[in-house]
């Protein structure tokens, strides 16, 4: 795969990179009770007592959840098991009141499967998917509202997450920012995860280790919970010199979880070498084996939208779009939605200047103003009517540009900028000549040079006739009877 | 199979149960004694057995994906030892 | 009119039908027992007003005819089950004060179908014991006593001690149980009362401070047979909020109920004639088995041939589930807190050390232990394979038989202390109960005759998973022959 190497004294090393993402499953209620997920609200409001452990509380599983991880796994290409398990995850932490997490070790719901991420250049790469299993997520701890209390909050306390796990296939910090960023991208298509990282919707524990290449894996360290595609990848690249700085100083590396400080840029040690974790995994008693019938399989599938792969190759063999287009619209769901909707009203057969549109004047205009696609100034609707004036011949490309500010501006329909502004393009051949003749008129010099051979002059007329015709004239139409003219 | 004091000390610590000397010396004996018992399950031929995961037949049912729980904050923080401003209160964790 | 105690739960609620007493009558003459019988420790809470509140809400049910199943029935509810608003402690310091905002479903069920609550019944330490000397809150003490006019306070068996304590001295008619490893049947049989342990998942879970999951099952602890299939079938049924529970209709029991067992054919394990059990037992059990022949059931010799791995199969499950089960016991959310030193870890130590009485620890230490890196297969995974042998042999031995005769205990009740130092020789009280738990099969303790020293022994019925039914009518077909009508004197 990747030839990105670090240059330490005593020769290069590879590095390499297996990735465990925390993914949040989209769901109403929880992943064992019947509290709800919704972000941001007042501590411990959404807790049930199941959520905060008390006694004799028990666990139902929350079927979405179920579904919402074999979809996943169906857009991964990956092995389902029809039965899997719940299993008991022990240890203590006051963010974590049942003293366990119900996680799966032993059974996953989802086995081996394959994710293929776009590098620079136009290269593809695959890189391995583990498994995915369903998790709880623990509560949220604050250590700074107290001298000296920490303060926990049980609302996250029991949401169900995936944790997607990779196979230690990445070679460079691209790669895994590659891989994060196509399976983001699947999570948002499938709907099983909204892929919010600033709200921790999703984040990543990062294994890294670094080898001489051909030689085998070396010791591994997990840096926990970073929550960026950039942190991901600064944190790989700060983790993996400071391995090859340790080891060429004839140091070790210790198998450890560490921390990525997004301030300083730097990972350090979470905790002391020597506690040793037990988690002392088992079967969760209060559950029974998760077993999936046929039909339940079958509706999952279903329900499976067009992925991103797809997608963009149907962009490109059945639209006629460019690798790069086909790329870009692909990316996000979000994209893809809004150009197929441009696409339902203008017709298929304008695929390639909806695409030109979309990627050069949209991606522009929201760049500029700072907003996604999912909140433009402009919708769909507005914009395919907009590719249709210009198509037929309303507007010139100037006009429809002119055209395509005022809607970001007042967010109005570009028929009706077009009949309050008078911004509609004239063919009147009759208008045009008549302008025509005037230029002419008045420019007798230029004339005289042109019809003299002097044939680049030609241009200034064009540019006298549109000035003239305040940029509303048919380029086409003013060309061809520009030459009729100067004969 | 047998535990020494160490590994006494270890489980506790595992438990979150702390120990005095005097008790480290008293479980000793009483585990190594029980463990020493539950030993002889190695005798049992359990080739091709799979290990049990429900006792009695059933299927694990599936909840809707439904609110119907939580908003019960006073429920939460009833019999806490100590809660503040709607949290649970803990000694200070350091990260 | 204390007389109204003697009556059994059946009596109580026909009486209150048909207007014999009223059910304040009853719960009045419950609630003076209670207070009278303090000395046997049997409650750890009482609630007279609550078992006044629901004989006022009987009695005028039956003013209107709205009477239900249990009303004007006064019961006695184990301290395991959580009841909304009242301490509920699994007789633990850890709890100390804990009033759970939430009812269990049984006890839930039981008030729904009109009955009362006297009080919280004492209890070993989260149902670990088989003496109920690891409560926190003291042992209760059996109201039998040796004949040898020594009076020595003997254990009422446990962990259910206080639920059967109570029943058997009239501070209740009835009582819920719990069993996890013979909870139920071998205090039932301490103290000469009946009681069933149902198939696993019949009763709800949820609201019972667990123990082990995949073995705890609540149950009805009672004078006789028909009061515990009343109880039983008020206690069952389906909760979606268990998903171990079953989702089956809950049969009429008592309607059902008949001693009628010709043509039923009950298997006798050979491997449960142990060597070192006293004559005595082995004596009532052959009593047993010619009472069922009596009866016109066929007896069949059977084996069962794992018996002997169940307990040490049981002493690896229950403590492992155990361990996990309690680590909610952090001072955090509810309960004890101990400051302790040294941040959240010290907290935690020294509410646990603090929280916890011996043998709990003790289980917890073992458990832990049995799930350690490296011990899992060995020990956990192992234990669940020899379990999955032990249901199969009941599974085998069910396409011979209908049910299972043994002893309920190995012993009659033993004096307090007698085994306290030792506690591999008081798991070896269970030795007969626990099979039928790994199994999860309904089994049933009936009274089945005295010991030399005049203190009762109990029979246990093993049936087929689903089939109480049948458990039940042998259990009344050995009841109406044993006559077992001896009670303790009171002396408190």
């Amino acid at each position: 795969m990747s030839d990105y190497r670090i240059h330490g004294a005593t020769g290069e090393w590879e590095v390499v990179i297996g990735l465990e993402v925390h993914a949040q499953v989209v769901s109403n209620a929880k992943l064992f009770s019947g509290a709800a997920t919704a972000f941001g609200a007042e501590p411990n409001s959404q807790v049930s007592l199941v959520d905060a452990a008390m006694p004799g509380m028990l666990p139902v599983l929350n079927g979405e959840c179920v579904r919402q991880a074999v979809r996943t796994g169906m857009a991964i290409n990956a092995q389902i098991n029809a039965w899997s398990r719940f299993d008991r995850k022990n240890y203590f932490y006051p963010d974590l009141p049942q003293g366990y997490q119900i996680s799966q070790l032993y059974h996953p719901i989802v086995g081996e499967g394959e994710i293929e991420i776009e590098l620079e250049g136009g290269a593809t790469a695959k890189v391995g998917v583990e498994r995915i299993h369903l998790e709880q997520d623990a509560g949220k701890m604050l250590h700074d509202q107290h001298p000296s209390m920490s303060y926990v909050d049980l609302n996250r306390s029991g949401v169900a997450l995936m944790e997607i796990v990779s196979k230690p296939d990445m070679r460079s910090p691209e790669e895994a920012g590659a891989y994060v960023r196509k399976l983001r991208s699947i999570l948002r298509y499938v709907g099983s995860c909204d892929g919010n990282m600033e709200q921790g919707s999703m984040r990543a524990d990062v294994n890294v280790s670094v080898r001489k290449p051909g030689q085998p894996f070396g010791t591994r360290t997990e840096t926990k919970n970073v929550n960026s595609v950039r942190f991901i990848m600064a944190a790989i690249e700060y983790e993996a010199n400071r391995q090859v700085e340790v080891l060429e100083d004839g140091g070790t590396i210790v198998q450890e979880t560490r921390l990525f400080d997004p301030d300083k840029g730097e990972t350090r040690s979470l905790r002391s070498k020597e506690e040793a974790h037990d988690y002392r995994y088992f079967p969760d008693p209060d559950l029974l084996p998760v077993e999936l019938s046929d039909a339940f399989l079958a509706e999952c599938r279903e329900s499976l939208p067009e992925l991103p792969d797809a997608k963009r190759a149907r962009y490109q063999d059945g639209l006629g779009l460019s690798a790069y287009a086909a790329n870009v619209l692909t990316a996000e769901v979000e994209t893809a939605r809004w150009f197929e909707q441009l696409l339902a009203a203008t017709g298929e057969e304008h695929a390639q200047r909806a695409a030109n549109w979309v990627t050069s004047d949209l991606f522009g205009a929201l760049n500029r103003l700072g907003r996604t696609i999912e909140d433009s100034p402009v919708s769909a609707a507005q914009a395919a009517e907009l590719l249709t004036l210009t198509a037929d011949g309303t507007l010139s490309g100037s006009l429809a540009k002119q055209v395509f500010e005022i809607m970001l501006e007042t967010g109005q329909d570009p028929g009706a900028i077009v009949e309050e502004r008078g911004l509609k393009q004239t063919s009147d051949t009759g208008a045009i000549e008549a302008v025509i003749a005037g230029i002419l008129a008045a420019n007798p010099g230029q004339l005289e040079q042109y019809r003299g051979g002097k044939e680049q002059l030609f241009g200034f007329f064009v540019g006298q006739t549109m000035k003239a015709m305040q940029g509303k004239a048919n380029p086409a139409v003013v060309n061809e009877l520009l030459k009729k003219a100067l004969g | 199979m047998s535990v020494d004091t160490a590994t006494v000390r270890h489980i506790a610590k595992l438990a979150r149960i702390a120990v005095s000397d005097e008790e480290v010396a008293a479980l000793e004996p009483e585990l190594n004694n029980i463990l020493g018992w539950i030993e002889q399950l190695q005798e049992v031929d359990v080739t091709g057995v799979e290990p049990m995961t429900a006792v009695i037949p059933n299927q694990l049912r599936l909840r809707d994906d439904v609110v119907n729980d939580g908003n019960k904050r006073d429920d939460v923080l009833a019999n806490a030892p100590n809660a503040e401003h709607g949290f649970f209160a803990v000694p200070k964790v350091i990260e | 009119m204390s007389d109204l105690t003697d009556l059994t739960v059946a009596a109580i609620r026909d009486g209150v039908r048909d207007g014999a007493f009223s059910a304040r009558e009853v719960a009045t003459a419950f609630n003076a027992n209670v207070e009278k019988g303090r000395a046997l420790n049997a409650y750890v809470v009482e609630t007279p007003d609550h078992a006044l509140a629901a004989a006022d809400a009987a009695d005028a049910a039956r003013a209107s005819g709205d009477l239900k199943p249990l009303s004007g029935v006064p019961l006695g509810i184990k301290d395991l089950f959580a009841t909304k608003g009242v301490q509920t402690t699994a007789g633990s310091n850890m709890l100390g004060g804990f009033e759970p905002v939430y009812e269990s479903t049984v006890s839930g069920k039981l008030f729904e179908a009109g009955a009362g609550m006297l009080g919280k019944l004492n209890m070993d330490e989260f149902a670990m014991g088989s003496s109920n000397e690891t409560s926190a809150y003291g042992p209760v003490i059996s109201p039998w006593r040796r004949n040898d006019g020594g009076n020595a306070p003997l254990a009422p068996g446990g962990s259910s001690g206080g639920s059967a304590s109570a029943v058997a001295a009239r501070l209740c008619p009835g009582a819920t149980g719990t069993d996890t490893g013979g909870s139920i049947r071998q205090p039932a049989a301490f103290v000469g009362i009946s009681g069933i342990k149902p198939t696993y998942g019949r009763c709800s879970r949820w609201g019972v401070v667990a123990f082990a999951s995949s073995l705890d099952q609540a149950g009805p602890m009672a004078r006789d047979v028909r009061d515990c299939a009343i109880l039983l079938e008020a206690m069952s049924g389906f909760d979606a909020k268990d998903s171990t529970s079953l989702n089956m209709p809950v049969p009429n029991w008592e309607a059902a109920l008949s001693g009628d067992i010709r043509g039923k054919k009950i298997g006798i394990p050979k491997e449960y004639r142990i060597e070192g059990v006293p004559a005595e037992i082995d004596a009532v059990w052959q009593q047993g088995i010619e009472r069922m022949r009596d009866a016109g059931a066929e007896i069949v010799e059977v084996s069962l041939p794992h018996t002997k791995y169940a307990l040490p199969t049981y002493y690896i499950i229950a403590p492992a589930e155990a361990s996990s089960n309690l680590a909610r016991y952090d001072g955090v959310r509810y309960g004890k807190r101990s400051p302790g030193e040294g941040g959240i870890d010290g907290m935690y130590r020294a509410t646990r050390h603090d929280g916890f009485g011996k043998e709990v620890k003790r289980r917890i230490m073992i458990g832990t232990y049995v799930l350690s890196a490296g011990f899992y297969d060995a020990y956990f995974n192992q234990a669940q394979k020899v379990r999955t042998l032990i249901a199969r042999d009941f599974q085998k031995v069910f396409e011979q038989v209908d049910l299972i005769l043994t002893p309920t205990a190995p012993s009659a009740a033993f004096a307090l202390g007698d085994k306290t130092s030792d506690p591999l020789a008081m798991y070896l009280n269970d030795v007969f109960a626990v099979p039928a738990s790994l199994a999860g099969l309904p089994a049933m303790s009936v009274p089945a005759g005295l010991d030399g020293q005049g203190l009762p022994l109990g029979l246990q019925l093993i049936g087929r998973a689903f089939d109480e039914q049948g458990v039940l009518d042998a259990g009344l077909a050995l009841e109406e022959r044993s006559t077992f009508t001896h009670r303790a004197e009171a002396w408190w």
